[in-house]
């Protein structure tokens, strides 16, 4: 009796697949980094550009990198896992950072803080309902000579007191909904 | 001598200056703006683009706007600095967008001088300013002291103040040149001529010649270049300058971060034709051992040593890496370096790979640092365009070239195995050494990782030579260290001085003191990892040993100014909060441990301490400082050790007594009106959040002890001083 097995070849459509999955600038720039001997160890910037470009890591993109970089999955998200930067659910229109460094710390950071959470009602590490803010934590933005700190996407507000948190929410609300309007 | 790199660096020098001078033709105004995050951040861009538009509409072509990178005054931000040929250089401070309109109005166009805005230093406007070394080490013999000798010189000339400004300053970086002994050097501004003085008569011939009658006395004139002679002329005139000692931040704020012409200028790349002049990598290796050169990225690990391993190991591939991962929350000295000098961190990183026969390189930089990364970036694209980096560099037959990796966001990664693993693309955690990475680093191979102002600091060392670089610091620490000074401080920003400087000079003399006039508690240094100074040891010379004596440790340089209103116990649980969240979780002490300390020390500003706590946090504290894996858990109780053992009382209070002395833990506070002072303003009622305010209009007002949240806004809100924390 003779057996057969057929071998299924189906890595062109994989392929296909996770670079349908990523924009064609992020899947050239993954092609760049294979030309490297250590291709794994570029992972990490690859992260940085799919989150740059997506505000966030989703599942599907984790498994289009892991193919596209032949690393394995759970390496993926291992290293999305361990390192604070990388974010694995969407993101408000604004992100918000106050900064706990030292620095801000002693301060008054935490007064900040704490007006902040209770402004948009949510804690740190989560997005308003109406998915214009989240509010995140950061350790130290370099500008400890303006402390306590506040970043609004790439913009620093220092020497924040919490008086002034419900203008700068307001403000930031207001932007978005004239944007909404034009 | 290879003749190849000489003429090839020679060339580089040559056309560097053409393009200057034709940039900048002689009768150019210039107008400096800082760009760094900082300077950013406060409004520098506005600044930027109104000059940008004031020039344009003014139709002058003799008007040049420049761009630098940061001095590190954070807290003048945006600084602009004003340069009329012949005329003194004026730095205005906290510029905003409409003041660069009227700066551009009445100096630049109207010649006038704006006093008030004038950094640090309002109404002055002599016609000469001069700057003399009076630090110790420059040993000046007249009658012990130069400073003196000027001052009865001018008033002999009938020279006030308001002629001629004399600023006794602390090193000016001359003593490196070669030159007589027993000379003290003076800087003349805005001639920026510097002489060397040797008795009573140079001092009068140079008020005399100079200062009285114009004339430069050729004689005595020092044509050496100093290393930061650049700054010097911009900025001594700033107490809170002319107290440093620039050598990692020579270029800082002088420079144009994006401009290697204006980083040869100043003597850029010339260490490297040096070293690859005389291709002798061993040669380096020793020179850098016999400066003493220290790590600057924490552990004060001897450079010279460093590589001397690293070369050992060396059979094929070999990699160097500057890490710039700085995470310790509060520190900002590599950020600033990189954004404002990327070049020296460059040229430092160059000579080092071939001191240790480096195949390739990396920069490892934290993602929270976008315009750093932008500046490194851009720095590597023009070295490679002009042979510094890639194939045989300035002709020699050495190659390297440099790639950028990025954190994101794990302190850990700081650490160099975990560093290491990052970049391999793996989760950043650290491993057992040794094998250290010296041995047996990225993907097996030799590596050699340093600091970046570790980097900075290589090529001065080289063009001024090692012995001075050693001289510079105390016995075991060759050279300065840059910090970060932030807190509770007047002046923040950033501060370098030689090894051995004390606190006191730091705080008070060159940071104006504690900022609103309160009591300085203690510093803290070396962030998470290190411990804090009490007010009682701040005249102690700081280098590595003496703080490691102290509890505490050098660190990358976070220096933080605690104050009266700062509780101890409050600052290391927020220590071990940080090192708590940031534990990678691989070992047990250090996962553990951390938290358990977390939670005693939570439990003890909360009002719920017991009895034997301070000895369980001990206890706790040397098992995890033992038993970590990493220096992260090895050093995370350092905080709490050390202000258990400088401040143990507080900590008594906080168990026994329910009580914190600065009145910071919410649970141990109340707030009180007192109804004496109280004149009913309501002030504090319409301001509290959970409305617990209770008394109508001019009555005594009560606050209800059992809804108050303590947030302190009454406190704060009342304007006759009636409410308390008690
Ligand atoms: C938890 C931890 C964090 C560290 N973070 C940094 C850092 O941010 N920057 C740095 O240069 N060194 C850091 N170090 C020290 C590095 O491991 C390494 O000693 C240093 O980069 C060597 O360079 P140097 O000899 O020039 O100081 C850290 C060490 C530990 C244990
Ligand atoms: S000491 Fe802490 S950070 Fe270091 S390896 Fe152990 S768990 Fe990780
Ligand atoms: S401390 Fe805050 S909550 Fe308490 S009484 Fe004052 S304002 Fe109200
Ligand atoms: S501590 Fe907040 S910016 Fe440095
Ligand atoms: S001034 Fe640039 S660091 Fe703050």
């Amino acid at each position: 009796m003779s057996t057969t097995t057929t071998k299924i070849d189906n890595r062109a459509e994989v392929l296909d697949a996770a670079r349908a999955a990523l924009t064609p600038e992020i899947v050239a720039f993954i092609e760049e980094c294979t030309a490297d001997e250590h291709v794994h160890s570029h992972l990490i910037r690859v992260l940085h550009k799919v989150q740059g470009h997506y505000g966030y890591l989703s599942a599907e993109q984790m498994d289009a990198v892991a193919q596209l970089l032949q690393v394995p999955t759970s390496r993926v998200t291992g290293v999305a896992t361990f390192y604070h930067f990388f974010r694995l659910e969407p993101r408000g229109k604004y992100m918000l950072s106050v900064c706990l460094g030292t620095a801000c710390y002693v301060k008054g950071a935490e007064r900040i803080a704490d007006k902040l959470q209770e402004e948009l009602g949510i804690h740190f590490g989560e997005t308003t309902k109406d998915k214009l803010f989240s509010l995140e934590a950061t350790r130290c933005l370099g500008t400890c000579g303006l402390a306590p700190v506040v970043m609004i996407e790439d913009k620093v507000y220092g020497g924040m007191e919490p008086d002034q948190v419900p203008a700068l929410i307001g403000k930031y609300a207001k932007m978005a909904q004239e944007e909404k309007k034009a | 001598m290879n003749t190849t790199v000489l003429n090839t660096y020679q060339e580089l020098v040559n056309a560097a200056k053409a393009r200057l001078a034709e940039a900048c033709p002689e009768n150019t105004i210039r107008i400096q703006v800082g760009s760094a995050t900082c300077e950013n951040a406060a409004g520098a861009l506005e600044v930027w683009q109104e000059f940008e538009k004031s020039i344009r509409t003014s139709g002058r072509k003799d008007i040049l706007l420049h761009r630098t990178g940061c001095t590190g005054r954070c807290s003048r931000e945006p600084i602009v600095g004003i340069f009329v040929p012949g005329k003194m250089p004026v730095k205005y401070q906290q510029v905003d967008r409409d003041m660069a309109h009227q700066i551009f109005m009445h100096h630049v166009l109207g010649g006038e001088l704006m006093g008030e805005q004038v950094l640090d230093r309002p109404d002055t406007a002599p016609d000469y300013q001069v700057l003399v070394c009076d630090a110790q080490h420059c040993g000046c013999c007249i009658n012990g002291s130069a400073v003196e000798t000027f001052r009865q010189q001018l008033a002999a000339a009938e020279l006030d103040a308001k002629k001629v400004q004399l600023i006794p300053t602390g090193c000016l970086g001359f003593c490196s040149m070669p030159r007589a002994e027993h000379t003290t050097s003076v800087h003349i501004r805005p001639d920026n001529i510097v002489y060397n003085v040797k008795s009573v008569e140079d001092v009068a011939r140079i008020v005399k010649e100079h200062l009285v009658e114009g004339r430069v006395v050729e004689s005595l004139v020092s044509n050496e270049t100093s290393i930061n002679q650049g700054f010097f002329n911009l900025y001594g005139d700033v107490v809170f300058f002319n107290r440093q000692k620039r050598i990692a931040l020579r270029n800082a704020g002088v420079i144009n971060p994006e401009s290697l012409d204006e980083y040869i200028q100043y003597s850029g790349f010339k260490a490297l034709n040096d070293v690859l002049g005389k291709g002798d990598p061993d040669w380096v290796v020793d020179q850098v051992t016999l400066s003493q050169l220290r790590g600057r990225g924490g552990g004060g690990f001897p450079t010279g040593l460093k590589w001397k391993l690293t070369r050992q190991n060396v059979k094929d591939e070999c990699y160097i890496i500057c890490n710039a991962d700085e995470g310790d929350p509060g520190a900002f000295m590599d950020r600033s370096m990189l954004e404002s000098d990327p070049f020296s961190v460059i040229e430092g990183m160059i000579i080092a790979g071939y001191a240790v026969g480096a195949t390739r390189g990396f920069f490892y930089v934290r993602a929270e640092y976008p315009l750093a990364i932008k500046r490194i970036e851009h720095a590597i694209g023009v070295c490679r365009k002009n042979g510094l980096l890639g194939k045989n560099i300035l002709g020699s037959d050495y190659s390297l070239d440099l790639e950028i990796r990025l954190g994101a966001g794990a302190f850990v990664c700081g650490e160099e195995t975990a560093l290491i693993h990052s970049i391999e693309g793996e989760r950043g955690q650290p491993r057992i050494r040794p094998p250290f990475p010296a041995q047996s680093g990225l993907w097996g191979k030799p590596t050699c990782i340093n600091n970046v102002e570790t980097f900075a600091n290589i090529p001065a060392l080289f063009v001024f030579g090692a012995d001075w670089f050693r001289k510079v610091g105390t016995e075991k620490s060759g050279g300065t260290k840059v910090f970060a000074l932030a807190g509770k401080i007047n002046h923040t920003g950033l501060v370098e001085v030689p090894m051995g400087a004390t606190i006191r000079e730091v705080v008070y003399n060159i940071g104006g003191g504690v900022a609103k006039g309160k009591s300085l508690k203690g510093v803290q240094t070396g962030g998470p990892a290190g411990g804090i100074i009490p007010v009682s040891l701040i005249d102690t010379p700081i280098d590595y040993d003496t703080l490691g004596k102290m509890g505490s440790i050098m660190g990358s340089g976070g220096m933080i100014v605690l104050d009266e209103d700062d509780c101890m116990v409050d600052v290391a649980k927020f220590f071990i909060t940080f090192c708590q969240d940031e534990s990678c979780g691989k070992c047990t002490p250090c996962r553990e441990g951390t938290k358990r300390m977390l939670e005693i020390l939570e439990r003890i500003t909360a009002g719920k301490g017991e009895a034997g706590d301070i000895e369980k946090l001990e206890r706790l504290a040397m098992l995890v400082k033992n038993s970590s894996l990493c220096g992260l858990g090895k050093a995370a109780p350092n905080p709490v050790l050390s202000t258990i053992k400088h401040f143990r009382a507080e900590y008594e209070a906080h168990i026994h007594d329910k009580r914190c002395v600065s009145r910071k833990c919410k649970a141990l506070i109340k707030y009180e009106v007192d109804a004496d002072k109280c004149v009913g303003c309501t002030m504090c009622a319409r301001n509290c959040p959970v409305d617990c305010i209770s008394g109508t209009r001019k009555e005594p007002h009560l606050i209800d002890q059992g809804k108050c949240i303590k947030c302190g806004r009454c406190f704060e809100v009342c304007r006759f001083d009636a409410v308390n924390r008690l």
